[in-house]
């Protein structure tokens, strides 16, 4: 919305690298006001946020029995959800935080719109403990905070660990974004006018590029990297506890930790993908999101697909090898049981379809990594559906077993937060540059350099 | 510090912007500044700044964070003393998982306030000889001092292949 400049025709000249006069005028053209497609898509979200609001409300009213809750399971979609998108997150910090730290190069094409999508999916995934709880409005209990009664919160407790694990990981991912935004807020406000460049300035904190600025950010953004990669780690570990550290068959299990972090990395990289290819050609950005950029996404979801699928296998073999009568139960009925069609389908997306990544015609294909992309998000929303609802519905008595299954107001808060989620990723890429000016620039020759010179 | 009298010079090429600093810091020149729209590595080995004391700030915030994790989940503890699972009030190893969280919470909020302080940011008002090209392409020194130093600095600026030099 700021600017001015218009943007390069598509697909120019995408042989030669970019030069910053041009990086800063493609990427800062995404801001341009937006056209009728953006306002028809921001509609249709709002709708179903706010249908997604009316089921909340609908629940508050008449209490959790509209769900599908069935004694003893009491952790159905919404801890599903809860899981999924803190997954969704940690892909963004593995690109911005991890692959910083390791140098690596591609990453700057594509981490501003990962660490956007990693605040937002913390954001939506925080949603979930609340909307799970039947009175929502006592949430803050959990927070440890003296009190009347003198009552605090166990701290030997997982779930309070994760209060403080998803807290802080908001926190930090949500000043690692603002951080990384100050230097290209700043390039924004020098090509904006008017009352633009006053909010753009105030948000850039008046960034100039002095040498005593870049001096200070540059080691503040690498120490905010070192803290965001252990936590990153961390986050999906206590998350997994949540699960691990009870004696339910199928969930009390030390794998369950690096399972769920490599889980998460790899949703998460599905999710980017998702998303960067129609953000990539709704802004032309073709020169900057390469298809290299597409190519090192798709590695590390095989990879973490690969770790996937050999946690999986691992499972079931403990399950056999332990000759724990109750573990082996629970995991053939996990295979072979009520729910068979869900860990099918986990299987299916999770393991077995990433696996055409091997071909190198299959990762340098946008189409067919998008729909490999799309087979991702819904395989692992259903791997944490089959991990919470299979052991649940299974556990050690057989008179308590049931059949769980969602009813529409959960299945529109579900849609809700796919709306809520998508709504501030609307608002960021039209206010917000989604790609990085200034890494972009500096991967780039500088002006003066032999790569440069034209 | 706007009132500074300086000189600033505008360079459409890195090599001739590290040119420049190279002389001014040959001719004794420590009053200086250097706009740039990317952190380049040539820029800073050209000024040979100290170490970022904001790294201080990390190591303080850190450890506050940990020190501050375990007295919140140890004193609460003994405050509400309730016995879970038969282990110990003070059971130490889930306070791991607190004092993790809270050294990196406390640590990065600190790393930021750090550069913060050190880069004298928030910086709202004009910055003597800032030109919009510094965040698009364009490299910037300007040089403080007196009449006859600035007269100087002008000849160097130009010598390196400045684009333009003019008064702030």
């Amino acid at each position: 919305m700021a600017t001015l400049a218009a943007p390069a025709p598509p697909g120019a000249r995408a042989e030669t690298p970019p030069s910053y006069a041009e990086t800063n005028r493609d990427i800062i053209a995404t801001l341009r006001p937006p056209g009728r497609k953006y306002f028809i898509g921001m509609a249709f979200v709002l709708a179903g946020l706010a249908f997604g609001a009316f089921c909340w409300a609908w629940q508050l009213r008449f209490g959790l029995g509209v769900t599908g809750y069935t004694p003893p399971i009491f952790w159905g979609t919404y801890i599903t959800c809860f899981v999924f998108w803190v997954g969704i997150a940690h892909s963004g910090t593995l690109i911005s935080a991890i692959l910083l730290l390791f140098r690596s190069g591609w990453r700057t094409a594509v981490y501003r719109t990962a660490e956007a999508m990693t605040v937002f999916a913390v954001m939506t995934a925080g949603l979930f403990p609340i909307l799970h709880l039947g009175r929502a409005w006592y949430f803050y209990w959990v927070m440890p905070y003296p009190n009347f009664r003198g009552v605090w919160s166990n701290f030997k407790s997982p779930l309070v660990w994760d209060v403080f694990a998803i807290s802080t990981y908001l926190t930090v991912s949500a000043t690692f974004l603002l951080m990384g935004l100050i230097p290209d807020v700043a390039a924004v406000r020098d090509q904006a006018r008017g009352w633009r460049k006053k909010l753009y300035g105030l948000v850039s904190f008046g960034w100039k590029g002095s040498d005593r600025e870049w001096h200070h950010f540059g080691r503040m953004y690498l120490y905010l990297a070192g803290f965001a990669t252990p936590l990153v780690l961390s986050v999906h570990s206590v998350v997994s506890w949540d699960f691990a550290m009870s004696i339910v068959p199928g969930w009390h299990a030390t794998i369950f930790a690096p399972y769920f972090v490599a889980g998460a990395i790899f949703s998460g990289c599905g999710m980017v993908i998702t998303i960067l290819v129609p953000l990539r050609k709704a802004f032309h950005l073709e020169r900057y999101v390469q298809v290299r950029h597409f190519e090192s996404l798709a590695k590390v979801c095989l990879l973490t697909a690969s770790i996937v699928a050999y946690a999986y296998a691992t499972e079931f073999f403990m399950a056999w090898y332990s000759g724990n009568p109750f573990e082996r139960a629970s995991f053939y009925n996990r295979a072979f049981g009520q729910y068979w069609w869900a860990t099918w389908i986990m299987l299916t997306c999770n393991a077995f379809i990433p696996q055409l990544l091997w071909f190198k015609k299959i990762r340098t294909s946008i189409k067919s990594l998008f729909v490999i992309s799309i087979f991702i998000n819904i395989g692992m929303w259903f791997e944490r559906f089959v991990i919470i609802v299979t052991g649940l519905s299974h556990e050690y008595e057989p008179w308590q077993w049931r059949y769980y299954l969602p009813r529409w107001p959960e299945l529109g808060i579900v849609l809700g937060s796919f709306c809520w989620f998508s709504m501030w990723f609307l608002l960021f890429i039209k206010f917000f540059p989604s790609v990085a000016i200034a890494e972009v620039k500096e991967a780039l020759p500088p002006p003066g350099t032999r790569g440069a010179e034209r | 510090m706007s009132a500074r009298p300086g000189v600033v010079a505008v360079f459409g090429r890195l090599d001739a912007a590290v040119a420049a600093i190279e002389s001014l810091k040959a001719k004794g020149y420590a009053n200086y500044r250097v706009y740039s729209p990317v952190p380049r590595p040539e820029l800073a080995d050209a000024m040979a700044k100290k170490e970022s004391p904001v790294r201080l700030f990390t190591l303080f915030g850190a450890l506050t964070g940990t020190a501050f994790g375990f007295f919140y989940a140890i004193a609460t503890s003994l405050d509400w003393p309730l016995v879970t699972g038969g282990k110990p009030i003070v059971s130490w190893p889930p306070f791991i998982v607190i004092g993790f969280e809270t050294t990196i919470l406390i640590g990065a909020l600190v790393t930021v306030a750090g550069m913060f302080l050190f880069a004298g940011l928030p910086k709202l008002g004009r910055a003597p000889g800032y030109d919009p090209r510094f965040s698009d392409d364009k490299f910037g020194v300007v040089a403080f001092g007196g009449p006859a130093q600035l007269a100087e600095a002008r000849e160097i600026f130009t010598a390196a292949g400045a684009e333009e030099v003019k008064d702030v």
